[in-house]
């Protein structure tokens, strides 16, 4: 579980996060939405530690970052697993490699042990026959499955993903989707994602958090989105006549 | 220009912070060393090679006076490849070569977030990225000793052939007044200017900024600052040594 309490991030005068508080619990996959420049991924690289907060608080299963000595915050970091926009492999090493990566570099465990563990993750993430390819020689939908199954290789307890199906088409997006919702259920990981694709909201959202501005502006599940009448909300997921007769179409069956 | 100077030694303590795992790290290195200077062995014999015979052919074809002593073109280019063409020459060219691929190599690694995903993981990112390379470079003495005797054997051969000067007058001048210090000085000047080559431009390409043109501007402007180092620590350990 992550408890955030009062988040404030600025940058010189400008203020990114203006006291962002919410909670993201153990085994549901929480999204985080907002349009571009609210915050969303100044909010997730707080979160990660990659940005120092410069105001407010993040508990990580009850326990304050700020209080975290060096060598804690090491040992955090290696129970979560990221998996970035861009997948963020490392290009001069193959998909096996860069699964076996983290490892390599935080365990004592035997070559062939961690061999075995990473194929184990690739083949988790349905991807065949790639072992030895580089990042470069595979498709963006396979880089993705890649970053995911570097990211969980630990067992880690907390998984973010910032915009794990940018870029991706329609049914390789929806996969993503569903391979990361079914690795948070089965392992249990505390799953946050920096979105704006309204399939991943409202297919994926077990709890969802809306930023604009910096703030939070609201807070639910994929089936609230349906009935809130919050208007920002409203009006960023509601964009598009396609959503809105999807909502239409939702609260005519709900009734 | 002093926030650049202060992160720079940052940047530095950190890279002799946390270390990263021998094992992981021992291939890094040994990657380095290809990359930084069995790749680079091959530009360095080329130059040396050719502009030592320049060396020679220039000075023998200025000093022409029946005055001055047939052994002079030897010991003229000796003085001049070993204090300054290969310790300094040929840094300013590595710092073009090396200098380049390390900033290019690391500025693309921030800007596709690789960086990011070791912090991530807890890698020290500093001591990962970078230390490696200073290791690798300590190596870089060999290269230079490498373009010192091929810059000399240009000079001789470009002599020879040319007709500029007999082998006997040549090697006369490359033995006379020997002085051992002067080799130790252009070692000692050659590491430091391996500390620059291998910091400098990682420090360029780790606090980069910007997209695939910010890597190209941070390659230039690592080259320049590379150089201007170059030549600002060679005249302060000539200064410092040799008066």
């Amino acid at each position: 579980m992550i408890e955030i309490n009062n988040l404030k991030k600025s940058f010189g005068e400008s203020e990114v996060l203006k006291g962002i508080s919410t909670v993201f619990e153990q085994g549901k996959t929480n999204l985080i939405i907002g349009q571009s420049g609210s915050g969303k991924t100044v909010f997730l690289k707080c979160i990660l530690g990659l940005h120092q907060a410069s105001e407010g608080e993040i508990f990580y299963n009850k326990k304050p970052i700020s209080s975290m000595t060096e060598n804690e915050r090491s040992l955090l970091r290696q129970d979560m697993g990221m998996v970035f926009q861009g997948s963020a492999l490392f290009d001069s090493m193959t998909v096996e490699e860069n699964v076996m990566f983290p490892m390599q570099m935080f365990t004592e465990a035997p070559a062939d042990e961690i061999r075995d563990r990473a194929n184990f993750a690739i083949k988790r993430v349905n991807l065949i026959n790639a072992n030895n390819k580089l990042p470069s020689e595979i498709s963006g939908g396979m880089q993705k499955r890649v970053a995911i199954a570097r990211a969980i290789v630990m067992n880690p307890n907390y998984l973010f993903c910032d915009e794990p199906n940018s870029g991706l088409d329609p049914k390789t997006a929806i996969l993503i989707d569903n391979l990361i919702q079914e690795i948070t259920q089965e392992y249990k990981i505390t799953t946050v994602i920096n979105s704006h694709d309204m399939n991943s909201v409202m297919e994926i959202g077990e709890k969802i958090i809306f930023l604009k501005d910096g703030e939070k502006k609201w807070e639910g599940s994929n089936k609230e989105i349906f009935k809130t009448n919050n208007a920002a909300v409203t009006d960023f997921v509601y964009s598009s006549e396609l959503f809105k007769k999807v909502r239409k179409v939702y609260l005519e069956e709900s009734e | 220009m002093l926030e650049h100077i202060g992160r720079y030694f940052i940047m530095l303590q950190k890279t002799f912070g946390k270390f990263t795992k021998s094992s992981v790290l021992r291939k890094l290195v040994v990657r380095e060393i290809d990359d930084l200077i069995i790749g680079s062995l091959g530009i360095v014999a080329f130059i040396s090679f050719f502009v030592g015979g320049v060396v020679a052919i220039q000075t023998a074809i200025n000093s022409d006076n029946p005055l001055l002593p047939k052994y002079l073109v030897g010991y003229a280019t000796r003085q001049s490849i070993i204090l300054e063409f290969a310790p300094t020459f040929i840094s300013i060219i590595m710092a073009g070569k090396v200098g380049s691929f390390i900033t290019s190599s690391i500025g693309t690694m921030r800007v596709t977030e690789q960086i990011d995903a070791l912090e991530v993981m807890g890698v020290n990112t500093y001591n990962y990225l970078i230390f490696p390379k200073i290791a690798a470079m300590t190596l870089y003495p060999f290269i230079i000793v490498i373009s010192m005797f091929l810059g000399i054997f240009g000079g001789y051969f470009a002599c020879i052939t040319g007709g500029f000067s007999a082998h006997a007058d040549f090697v006369e001048g490359l033995q006379l007044d020997f002085n051992a210090f002067h080799v130790t000085y252009a070692f000692i000047k050659t590491f430091l200017f391996a500390m620059l080559l291998a910091t400098i431009p990682s420090y360029h390409g780790y606090f980069m900024k910007g997209g695939a043109l910010g890597v190209g501007k941070a390659s230039t402007t690592s080259f320049v600052w590379t150089s201007v180092a170059i030549i600002l620590m060679n005249s302060f350990v000539t200064n410092f040594l040799l008066t």
